[in-house]
């Protein structure tokens, strides 16, 4: 008993040793704000509001720039879906480019969330023998086919059930989003991702000042640190707010599709009902919200 | 005695409910019915579904001082006969690439209103409406476009959207896609430093 006691005292100790240094050392009371700050899940109204407000202070300070943080939550009787049709894309990658650009990825070290990759007509979808390097005078080249891979927003995420610190977690509306100050960089999640679709960042983001995106959601695309992982949101700043994705948007050929899965008079599902669609890697019952489909 | 009233109750709430299924389904019939006598019934006038905010379309894309092409032919004589062009219009000739060994301009342009489009059916049609021109050949892909399937939306998921017109993106005269320049390939991983 004794012992136990005295074991709990020195840990108190310890901790407020630490404390105190940390104290002293000139960090600020905000550091230490950030340093306590509880998981965004479990955190109340007036927490996040608090914490929000400094982040907007934050990005202020660091970037010059205005910054409009949101927590908006997922709107009522949604989950959303994602259809990109296979016979259209043309392979162009300016998916790719409009999603680094909305969604603040680093440009150098670059991160990119959406990967588009060639494959042979001949073979069909086969991931051996496919590449993302190809780089013609002009796409789509004859003989092959494109299949743009992002994160594929499953509704049952292995990423999500390794994380020891339950940084990553999905949403009610299906988006499987990182709160990057919870995140302890351990990149399990990357490893049990069958996609690939998480990333790292190995190093300080690098974003030019003048490419800012400042409309930013607290669980999506502000601005990200050295050390945690991030991925697609289906823009999350975005859909929440009702709009498009940015992919979807930026298309050429109008390949990709995004909609709420509940609403029958969605655009998806009628893909669902009419077209002939599939998932990718079906057998590790990972059950994508994102669909391929062929409009032909 | 009780056990009367009970069934009583039960068989005017069965009925009551079978009144309202009714009511309602015919409803929604009516509603659909409606939809499709307002097609029927637009006759040979040019008709625009611009109030309609279900097909809220980009304008045609016309080039530069195109339009209205009566600024020229309203001094023209026409002339039905098939023929390629050469003094004027002949670019599009050049291009021309849609069906091209059996169709040619009065297929789709109207010989003597020539601010408008022609059904085969001899309607007239305004340009903002030329989906309907083309979805006399091309129907599941007209389908399709209608419930935002073919083609490119913009705006809201779950509110307005923006549709393209077909000639948004398909020249009309030669429809077919151009290649595209793609952007730049990602750096391969053994070149990350
Ligand atoms: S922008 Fe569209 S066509 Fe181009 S690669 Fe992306 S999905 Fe394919
Ligand atoms: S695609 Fe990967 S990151 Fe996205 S939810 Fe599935 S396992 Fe997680």
């Amino acid at each position: 008993m004794k012992n136990k006691n005295s074991r709990r005292s020195f840990i108190k100790n310890i901790s407020l040793a630490t404390f105190s240094a940390l104290a002293l050392s000139g960090c600020n009371s905000e550091a230490f704000d950030v340093f306590l700050q509880q998981n965004f899940k479990t955190l109340s109204k007036k927490e996040k509001d608090r914490i929000i407000k400094n982040l907007e202070i934050k990005y202020k300070e660091k970037y010059g720039k205005e910054f409009h943080v949101s927590d908006r939550p997922a709107l009522e009787g949604t989950s959303f879906g994602y259809a990109l049709d296979l016979s259209r894309c043309v392979g162009c990658r300016r998916c790719v480019y409009a999603c680094v650009k909305e969604n603040n990825q680093s440009r150098d070290p670059q991160i990119h969330y959406i990967e588009v990759l060639q494959m042979e007509k001949e073979r069909g979808i086969d991931f051996a023998h496919s590449t993302a390097q190809y780089n013609p005078e002009k796409v789509p080249e004859k003989g092959y086919f494109y299949v743009p891979i992002q994160c594929q927003q499953c509704k049952n995420p292995p990423c999500v059930k390794v994380c020891p610190v339950r940084a990553t977690w999905q949403e009610p509306d299906g988006i499987t989003v990182v709160d990057y100050n919870w995140c302890i960089g351990c990149r399990y999640c990357m490893a049990a991702c069958p996609y690939g679709a998480r990333h790292f960042n190995w190093g300080e983001p690098n974003v030019p000042n003048e490419e800012l995106n400042t409309e930013v959601h607290y669980l999506g695309n502000r601005p990200r640190m050295k050390g945690v992982v991030e991925k697609c949101t289906f823009c999350i700043q975005r859909s929440r707010e009702g709009k498009y994705p940015s992919c979807v948007e930026i298309c050429p050929v109008g390949a990709r599709k995004f909609g709420n899965l509940l609403d029958p008079d969605s655009e998806i599902r009628y893909i669902l009902e009419n077209k002939r669609v599939l998932i990718l890697k079906q057998e590790l019952n990972t059950q994508p919200r994102f669909y391929y489909f062929f409009g032909i | 005695m009780n056990c009367k009233i009970y069934k009583n109750i039960k068989i005017s709430i069965i009925v009551i409910t079978l009144y309202l299924i009714l009511f309602i389904g015919c409803k929604s019939k009516e509603s659909d019915n409606n939809e499709i006598d307002k097609v029927i019934t637009e006759n040979k006038e040019i008709t625009s579904t611009e109030q309609s905010k279900e097909y809220a379309v980009e304008t045609p894309p016309f080039s530069d001082g195109i339009f209205p092409c009566t600024d020229c032919h309203k001094n023209l004589t026409p002339n039905p006969v098939r023929r390629v062009l050469v003094d004027w219009h002949d670019d599009i000739s050049a291009m021309f690439n849609h069906d091209s060994e059996n169709r040619w301009c009065l297929d789709c342009h109207d010989f003597k209103s020539r601010d408008s489009l022609r059904l085969a059916s001899g309607k007239l049609l305004d340009f903002k409406e030329s989906y309907k021109l083309c979805g006399q050949c091309h129907g599941e892909k007209l389908r399709d476009w209608k419930v935002g399937v073919h083609g490119k939306r913009t705006g809201e998921w779950n509110g307005k959207k923006e549709y393209l017109l077909c000639v948004n993106c398909h020249n009309p005269h030669s429809p077919k896609f151009k290649e595209l320049t793609p952007e730049l390939p990602p750096i391969k991983q053994e070149d990350i430093k």
